[in-house]
């Protein structure tokens, strides 16, 4: 496999014969700051088009089709469009949170984003304790959107954000207790660690129906935490007028806009590096000319390909169900989502302490 | 009615059925040929249904006669007053008899609801609404047509 290590220290050995090792730091840091914001916009863009396409094509029908060649260009004419849209003051709006907010929803997704392995050493922030950041990252967002509600001295805006609390807070749960299922199977909750232990086979497969039965409840809970439907109760466009970003306009609803679908493929990022292997590609124990073959695709290749599988999968779920409602969307997680993986973590320790694992 | 109370488990096979089965209809959506219809660029391939009233017209044969008797009852069933028949009398000079026959039959497309009254009410069948959807001009004017030759 290809060690993306080689080309990260052939920068740093040129930029270092060239200035102070200090400046070289800050050259560095501000090289991986501008990375991480093109991949992010770049995905983002990708994103949205896809969302636009699959959605089309579950409801039978074509999706975008006259900006560009197949509508490819809609996406950009979109983001031109928010662009030069005012961003307009309210009265009576607690102006310093209400021009905060949308940076925090971002903030939280690209500290997440950053932690993503998309392939071998390809990854900005890697320590001991990855899955750990990443659930703290990720759920202080809920903190943007709670302050987005807050600001905007709006009743919709007001009570789609407390539904957003309370629903993201409640799915945190299942997320962790998913996400702890498959520590206790690797053992490690370093993300480059998790995908290396990955590499006789995947998470999924190793783990059999405990993970199967994670992977189910990471997804639903994941759709959950985006704030997507069946989940998009805090937007509800049909009973709150857009929920907490009603009063946003330009930018700012650009923000939690592309924070949105960042989310999702967080989520599905997430996902993919545990429970489907990362970057690893499909290597299954006994065959050899068949693993040697698989590792001629590229990591970046099985990353983006399983991450884009998981998100379809998401979006699947989006444009099928209705919206639930707010007590059955509460029900779901407390009654059934939660004790259900309670359950699994104690079925895949109990698996994993008896060695009942591939 | 009370509603049926449902066990804790019972509820969840049925989600589960019900959430397979919203799924399966996605799927099959998904993969089938899509519905959207590119209208101008597909003009050339393009099918309106046989049953789609757009425009009223009167089919002539080859020598250009058509099969109105200018009776008058497509103008008396018209609900908008869009059709306006004009009509003189000739006399057959063998047997002596007098006969109405239609001079114009004027047809007012801005009026029409395409309700098919006129159609209906015709004993010949002289009348008929056609497909050709194509109808939008820049003068209201050019809306009233004339439909015999």
């Amino acid at each position: 496999m290809y060690d993306f290590s080689i080309i990260t220290t052939a920068i740093d050995q040129f930029l270092r014969s060239l200035m102070p090792a200090g400046l070289v730091t800050f050259l560095e840091c501000v090289l991986i700051a501008v990375c991480v914001l093109v991949a992010y916009i770049m995905l983002a863009i990708v994103m949205i088009f896809m969302e636009r396409k699959v959605c089309a094509a579950f409801q039978c029908r074509l999706g975008p089709m006259r900006v560009g060649f197949w509508g490819l260009l809609q996406v950009f004419s979109d983001v031109f469009k928010m662009i030069i849209k005012e961003i307009i003051d309210f009265k009576r709006t607690d102006n310093l949170l209400y021009n905060l907010a949308p940076f925090l929803v971002v903030l939280s997704s690209v500290l997440t984003f950053s932690c993503l392995p998309f392939a071998n050493n390809l990854e900005v922030l890697d320590f001991n304790v990855g899955l750990f950041f990443i659930m703290a990252t990720s759920s202080f967002g809920v903190l943007g959107i709670m302050l987005a509600g807050w600001s905007s001295n709006n009743k919709f805006s007001m009570i789609g954000a407390m539904r957003s609390g309370a629903q993201m807070v409640s799915y945190e749960l299942s997320i962790g207790l998913s996400m702890l299922t498959l520590v206790a199977l690797s053992g490690t909750l370093q993300l480059s660690e998790i995908v290396e232990r990955q590499a006789d086979l995947w998470f999924i497969f190793k783990g059999h129906i405990p993970a199967a039965i994670a992977f189910i409840i990471y997804l639903i809970a994941g759709n959950a935490e985006t704030n997507r439907g069946p989940f998009d109760l805090p937007e509800a466009e049909s009973e709150l007028t857009a929920g907490y970003h009603t009063e946003y306009s330009g930018m700012g609803f650009g923000f939690f806009y592309v924070a949105e679908f960042m989310n999702l493929f967080i989520v599905s990022g997430i996902a993919a590096t545990i429970f489907l292997g990362g970057w690893m590609p499909l290597h299954i124990p006994g065959l050899d000319a068949f693993n040697a073959t698989m590792d001629y695709i590229p990591g970046i290749v099985w990353f983006l390909g399983k991450t884009f599988f998981v998100i379809w999968l998401l979006m699947w779920a989006r444009w099928t169900f209705p919206r639930l409602r707010i007590d059955q969307v509460i029900t779901l997680e407390w009654k059934y989502l939660m004790p259900i993986g309670l359950v699994n973590l104690l079925i895949m320790t109990l698996c994993v302490v008896m060695g009942w694992t591939f | 009615m009370r509603k049926k109370q449902y066990s804790y488990w019972s509820t969840f096979c049925f989600a589960i059925k019900s959430i397979f089965t919203g799924l399966k209809v996605t799927l099959t959506e998904f993969f089938t040929p899509k519905v959207t219809e590119q209208y101008p660029e597909n003009r050339k391939t393009l099918k309106i249904s046989e049953r789609h009233r757009a425009r009223l017209f009167m089919p002539h044969d080859e020598n250009g006669n058509n099969k109105c008797i200018a009776c008058g009852l497509c103008q008396t069933a018209c609900p908008n007053g869009s059709i306006n028949i004009t009509t003189k009398t000739l006399t057959d000079e063998a047997t002596g008899k007098s006969k109405k026959v239609l001079v114009s039959y004027e047809y007012d497309l801005g009026c029409c609801m395409f309700c098919q009254l006129c159609v209906n009410a015709c004993p010949k069948n002289a009348i008929e609404f056609c497909n050709d959807f194509e109808n939008a001009v820049y003068d209201r004017k050019k809306l009233v047509q004339k439909l015999n030759k």
